[in-house]
């Protein structure tokens, strides 16, 4: 996993989206167990406690399950997992559409640019 | 060394500290837990080192008190407590091994494995003497030596003012890496934007007093503010 914690949101905030960026992108697969508390916060370079407040997070959505002698897994929950995906695209579009109207794009321009762009990544 | 719970590990009341006619701290009070890795931040002359000497029991206090997991600074909590003052205060002509040998001998909870593990990690000749290592690799060495010991709080005096970036996320990720949940550690500077996101809590010194103290991601979430973007607000010159 590559860690990014920057700017002057929270940081656990920050250290929750990225891992769930993991688990959507497959780089934290379903199933697969989570390294121990301290072991992430030194891959992140960040305080214990922090990380433990979003693996704490992730555990009341439902993300991320403990068992007790083991230690931390991701979900098999397919219909979560499907969740998580929806709300995260739902989160970048909303982000985008936010800053297209910002700079005062219109609905059809949003569109048409949006095509153009697929097709010159399709056709280089 | 035995932890009792009964007390907070620090606590200090009402800590006054004058030299001759300057007033360097003024009315600190403040409690910190175990298990925190804090931040003690403030411009240069706002009273961090005296504080920081007062707790290690370098210093006395003109008026307040000061405990340490019950104790006033004396013989019981210097067994607690493990400090990086800031400046050199090891003997030049030493070899590495010999400072860590003096170390093991000196301290009951000093870990020489520990010590030459990070050495190795940081590529420095346990042969060497300090007098032939530069400034920065020095304050390595010292700081190597505090992080070894297996205390209770730990009081760290600027350690990453002097090291290059390399260095300074190595000793952050020791200090992690270190991470017990029934210790604390203080650390001073004012590298604020390589330091935050390691710590837990932050007190903000001004003039002697202590102007706030909180949580780093209770400033981001109230103020919508990095701790670096509020220290630069708050001490605007």
């Amino acid at each position: 996993m590559r860690w990014q914690i920057q700017g002057d949101r929270p940081i656990y905030i920050q250290l929750l989206e990225q891992i769930k960026l993991g688990i959507v992108s497959g780089a934290l697969p379903a199933g697969s167990r989570l390294p121990s508390v301290r072991d992430l916060a030194a891959e992140a370079k960040v305080n214990p406690n922090t990380m433990q407040k979003a693996l704490d997070e992730l555990g009341r959505e439902g993300l991320v399950f403990s068992q007790r002698t083991s230690g931390r897994f991701i979900t098999e929950d397919q219909a979560l997992l499907e969740q998580l995906k929806k709300e995260l695209v739902a989160q970048h579009l909303e982000q985008f559409l936010g800053q297209m109207r910002s700079i005062g794009l219109t609905r059809d321009e949003v569109l048409a640019i949006i095509k153009d762009k697929l097709n010159e990544e399709e056709h280089p | 060394m035995t932890n009792d719970n009964r007390f907070p590990l620090l606590e200090i009341r009402n800590l006054t500290k004058i030299y001759s006619n300057i007033q360097a701290l003024n009315d600190v009070s403040l409690t910190l837990d175990r298990g925190r890795i804090v931040g003690l931040l403030g411009p240069n002359g706002s009273g961090k080192t005296t504080l920081i000497k007062l707790i290690a029991g370098l210093l006395t206090p003109t008026h307040g008190d000061i405990f340490i997991n019950g104790y006033r600074p004396g013989r019981e909590s210097k067994a607690l407590v493990s400090y990086l003052p800031d400046r050199t205060y090891l003997n030049d002509w030493m070899r590495v091994m010999d400072i860590i040998a003096f170390f093991a001998d000196f301290y009951p909870d000093f870990s020489s494995g520990k010590a030459y593990d990070m050495l190795s990690r940081l590529q420095i000749d346990p042969q060497a003497r300090l007098k032939h290592l530069s400034k920065g690799t020095k304050e390595k060495v010292q700081l190597i030596l505090v992080m070894s010991r297996q205390a209770q709080l730990y009081l760290l005096d600027e350690p990453i003012g002097g090291v290059d970036p390399a260095a300074r996320d190595y000793i952050l990720s020791t200090i992690i890496g270190n991470y017990n949940p029934d210790a604390t550690v203080i650390i001073s500077t004012h590298l604020i934007s390589d330091v935050e996101r390691v710590l837990d809590d932050v007190v903000f010194l001004a003039y002697g007093r202590v102007a706030m103290v909180s949580s780093v991601d209770d400033i981001r979430e109230k103020q919508g503010k990095s701790v670096d973007e509020l220290f630069r607000e708050v001490y605007r010159c």
